[in-house]
């Protein structure tokens, strides 16, 4: 790749452009220089991300000595070189290929999406001629459906092949060909399998004429009566950096803003696609209160905002703080964070918790400032080798799997210890597949591997009760020797640990594995905002500011498995979004009083709650997330919110008003997030547990488990409501997975359907047979409709033949 | 979880001897390179043509994506992916032979069988192909390549000839 010259060559040449002295880094190509210098140079095929292909021929220009044009960005800089851009020989050139190019373009551009921001249509009118001499039939294509995510005019294609490459240099995913020959040279399949990257939607912004566009913003406005304004992702902890185009406050796309730093100028489709669900049917559109007879009623604000009060301070002076819990979701902002712990803790009740989707908060006390990354995520592209334990960014976070990748392709050990072998677009360099009965003893033995050769240094306490008999075998030690061997070296967690049982164990593993390879240590965190949680206080072992609480509430598991007699409820779809969502439903259920800030209302909501207000969500509210690396990002609230949705920041407000508690007077959310920030600013971010000898836990009986995690597109509210991104494979082949070896086992193996039990609930699922799975765990996803009543993400399941 | 790779299933054992000898000559980073002689070894197997299938088992015996056989067999007209006749027959009608009268030698051809360039004879015995490049007989123009042999100053009466022999 030609944009890292600079990065890796200190020295320089000097050339002169269109009468200007440039000094450049030797080894690079003329269009870099260029356009450092902010000299246009027109180009279709050329993308500093991509390779080089040259194909398009629209970026010639004429360079001294030369005999004929060159192409800017094919041509290497040289000393001396001398080089115009707008000369005549220069512009009859690229009016030459501008010519050609247009030969074969279809002259639709009032019924393109593209029209108003299409490259070739810009660079017709800069480079072009008037009319055209050919008069000949201009071909046509025929379209190829590459899914639900975007749209082919396939006539359109003028052929750069920046498609093709990003596919398979970025994302690692060959799925487009240039086929044929010639004039009849065509992009597609050529099999029609679709193109399924999770990192697919790029293809779109990279496509320099209107051959690919989006689906779901198709013919839904035009580029001129848009206006952009910037936005965070609100679906990983990588917190992309994202341009909102609304028409009047209307969100009609997504598209990525360059962050280097972040995102480079890469979204994820999830990013990209979410958005839809801002408009699902599903929207709360006004506040709900139940009347008299406990039939539900629209109601105005103030209203809504008394009865919400009342229920709130009703269940306090009744039954006592102690007997409130707040429960809040994964999107929820640090400053929503922040009010809802100021609004609970006012009201007496230290039960706040927003990871929704851990099991073990044993090791709260020991732990750093917040589960944090513990690496820039620029420099996950240079590790020389990398420890995954329960983790799968591919699906859980594509910025930073598309970095790990990148670090592969330069030779960098990636390795994962999980609950299968992992789906990737580059090569492990080590992998153990691990029931999650056995994920303790698996971890322990990479650690007691690492010990093995660490001279003056002992076995910490309790090691052993950890390994629990496991031997130390090859591939631990060739685990351990990667991580110890490389100076760039990384030990990174993921949901697979977050929501493992015994998960505080596990940290406290990962924390003793980096410090004995000398590797840094983090967390990939669920949701958007998990370091924002800690910071925000929306933990209840930690205020705002991330001071330890004087006095600790309950965690989130403690609230639904003994039932609060009242329950606010945040952003969140409890039944989905907890580690137990049957627990977390009957907790609700139960509850006298349960009131609910949401943007969505589902059928259960109106069963548990006593009070719905309608809150806006992505796009529509302004906010701040920090993500796992502990960059805070603050975002406007850009579109109208649907129906009589407010901001919930504000809804907090008020509410803290309607409670009369004191320092709830906010005009904008900023002067929240400035406060807040001013109680973070001694905070330095730590995903690091402290050693504790753990103690023997019983052997795990045998029997089927259930690995629940959550798929790419069920993380949270939005996302499951996003029709386009609901019909791509990776949502729709969604079932239970068990190993072959297993289903022979349960009498499964001809099975299709099978009844997933867990405690009292049962859910009805396809059968796949997937040998990527440890034998004995049972691939049951989280987050799901058809999951929402079961029990824990992990914990013992039975499968019946259904 | 495919039991058996497809490799193993569609290609011969003999086949994937022939094209263990071409990825020999490679390095580990360069197996792209035996990609045409093993598309041509598949089709060679399979009556002068590749399927998808074939493809796919090819890309998958290599090591690399399936897409790049595709591309490559689409783009080389020494690959057919349509089934074809037992011989084919690709006149070339590029600038030199056309100044010597290629024009001629497919009309004669598309009238004495009976088909049109693209097709192939009702019993299956002939291929016209469509050759768009010059096949580096300029020399010698009008000239042809059938089966891989080069015919070179063609007349009409000698593409009988050559024509009738092929059985
Ligand atoms: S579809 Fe677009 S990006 Fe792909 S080759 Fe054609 S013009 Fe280029
Ligand atoms: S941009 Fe240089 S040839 Fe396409
Ligand atoms: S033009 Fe026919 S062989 Fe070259």
């Amino acid at each position: 790749m030609t944009d890292n010259a600079e990065a890796t060559n200190p020295e320089t040449v000097t050339i002169e452009v269109d009468g200007r002295e440039l000094e450049v880094p030797k080894g690079s190509m003329l269009i870099e220089a260029t356009d450092n210098a902010d000299i246009h140079v027109p180009r279709f095929c050329y993308h500093r991300k991509l390779s080089v292909v040259a194909n398009c021929r629209m970026c010639l220009v004429d360079v001294e000595k030369a005999p004929k044009p060159l192409p800017a960005c094919a041509t290497p800089v040289a000393e001396g070189m001398k080089v115009r851009t707008r000369s005549e020989r220069a512009l009859k050139a690229q009016k030459g290929v501008m010519e050609f190019l247009l030969i074969n373009h279809p002259l639709d551009c009032p019924i393109c999406d593209q029209g108003g921001e299409c490259e070739l249509q810009d660079l017709a009118l800069g480079y072009g001629r008037g009319v055209s001499r050919f008069t000949e039939r201009k071909r046509a294509v025929e379209d190829e459906d590459l899914g639900p995510l975007i749209s082919t005019e396939m006539t359109r294609c003028i052929h750069c092949t920046r498609c093709v490459r990003f596919l398979e240099e970025v994302a690692g995913t060959r799925e487009l060909a240039a086929l044929n020959r010639g004039e009849h040279t065509e992009i597609g399949t050529y099999v029609g399998a679709g193109v399924h990257s999770e990192m697919s939607g790029n293809i779109i912004d990279l496509c320099p004429v209107g051959a690919l566009t989006s689906k779901p913003y198709r013919f839904s406005a035009r580029s001129w009566e848009m206006l952009s304004h910037p936005s965070v992702s609100a679906h990983d902890c990588v917190g992309s950096n994202l341009q909102i185009h609304h028409v009047r406050g209307a969100i009609k796309r997504i598209v990525p803003r360059d962050n280097e730093s972040v995102n480079e100028c890469w979204i994820a489709d999830r990013d990209r696609f979410a958005y839809e669900g801002v408009y699902s049917g599903e929207r709360l559109q006004a506040p709900m209160v139940r009347d008299d007879s406990g039939a539900w009623q629209e109601t105005d604000w103030e209203t809504a905002l008394e009865v919400a009060g009342e229920h709130l301070k009703g269940v306090v002076t009744r039954e006592g703080g102690d007997a409130l819990g707040t429960l809040v979701g994964p999107t929820a902002t640090i400053e929503e964070m922040y009010l809802a712990g100021r609004l609970t803790r006012g009201l007496g009740s230290a039960n706040i918790d927003a990871r929704l989707r851990e099991a073990d908060f044993s090791d709260q006390d020991r732990s750093g400032t917040f589960p944090a990354l513990g690496i820039e995520l620029e420099a996950l592209d240079g590790v020389e080798a990398a420890l995954l334990v329960g983790s799968e960014p591919r699906w859980d976070q594509p910025i930073v799997n598309h970095r790990l990748r990148k670090a592969a392709l330069q030779g960098g050990a990636i390795m994962s210890l999980n609950y299968r072998a992992q789906d990737l677009n580059y090569p492990l360099a080590a992998e153990r597949v691990a029931a999650p009965a056995d994920m303790v003893a698996e971890f322990a033995a990479v650690a007691a591997a690492l010990l093995e050769t660490a001279t003056g240094r002992q076995a910490p306490e309790g090691l052993d009760d950890l390994l629990a008999g496991a031997q130390v075998g090859e591939a631990h030690r060739a685990m351990a020797a990667r991580l110890r061997d490389n100076a760039r070296t990384a030990v990174l967690l993921g949901q697979g640990v977050q929501a493992h049982p015994r998960g505080a164990v596990l940290r406290m593993l990962g924390t003793l594995v980096a410090d004995l390879s000398d590797s840094r240590f983090g967390i990939l965190t669920d949701g958007p905002n998990q370091a924002g949680a800690w910071l925000a206080g929306a933990v209840p072992h930690r205020d705002a500011g991330g001071q330890p609480a004087s006095q600790p509430g309950l965690d989130a598991r403690a609230m639904t498995e003994a039932p609060r007699q009242g329950y606010l409820v945040l952003g969140a779809e409890p039944e989905r979004d907890c580690w137990d969502g049957a627990a977390a439903e009957a907790a609700l259920r139960q509850a006298a009083s349960v009131v609910c800030l949401t943007a969505f209302v589902t059928d259960a909501m109106r069963e548990y709650a006593q009070v719905l207000l309608p809150v806006g969500t992505f796009g529509e509210t302004a906010g701040t997330y920090v993500s796992a690396e502990g960059r805070w990002q603050s975002f406007p609230g850009v579109a109208q919110p649907v129906g009589e949705a407010r901001p919930a920041w504000k809804v907090l407000r008020v509410l803290g008003n309607v409670l009369e508690l004191d320092g709830f007077e906010y005009d904008a959310p900023d002067a929240i997030t400035d406060e807040l920030a001013e109680r973070c600013r001694e905070e330095t971010p730590s995903a690091r547990v402290e050693w504790l000898a753990p103690g023997r836990e019983a052997a795990a009986e045998d029997g089927l488990y259930r690995v629940g995690l959550v798929p790419i597109y069920g993380g949270d509210a939005l996302v499951r409501r996003a029709p386009a991104l609901q019909r791509t494979r990776h949502a729709t082949e969604q079932g239970v997975r068990i190993s072959a070896a297993t289903a022979q086992q349960q009498g499964l193996a001809d099975a299709d359907r099978v009844q997933v039990q867990q405690g009292g609930h049962s859910t009805v699922l396809p059968l796949i047979i997937d040998d990527a799975l440890a034998d004995g765990a049972v691939w049951v996803p989280a987050g799901l409709t058809a999951t929402a009543g079961l029990g824990p993400m992990f914990g013992p399941v039975a499968l019946a033949r259904a | 979880m495919n039991e058996q790779r497809l490799s193993e299933r569609v290609l011969t054992q003999e086949q994937r001897k022939q094209i263990d000898h071409w990825l020999s000559k490679f390095p580990q980073e360069g197996k792209r390179s035996a990609l045409i002689p093993a598309l041509h070894i598949a089709q060679d197997g399979n009556g002068g043509y590749l399927t998808n299938e074939l493809m796919d088992a090819v890309a998958e015996y290599i090591g690399i994506e399936p897409t790049w056989a595709y591309e490559a067999a689409t783009f080389y007209s020494m690959f057919d992916t349509q089934p074809v006749g037992r011989h084919k027959v690709n006149i070339c009608t590029n600038i030199a032979c056309m100044l010597m009268g290629s024009d001629d030698i497919v009309a004669h051809c598309e009238k004495r069988l009976g088909i049109k360039l693209g097709e192939t004879t009702a019993d299956n015995r002939i291929t016209l192909k469509i050759e768009e490049e010059c096949l580096a007989g300029c020399a010698f123009g009008p000239m042809m390549v059938v089966d891989g042999h080069y015919h070179t100053q063609l007349t009409p009466e000698k593409v009988d000839e050559i024509l009738d022999n092929l059985e």
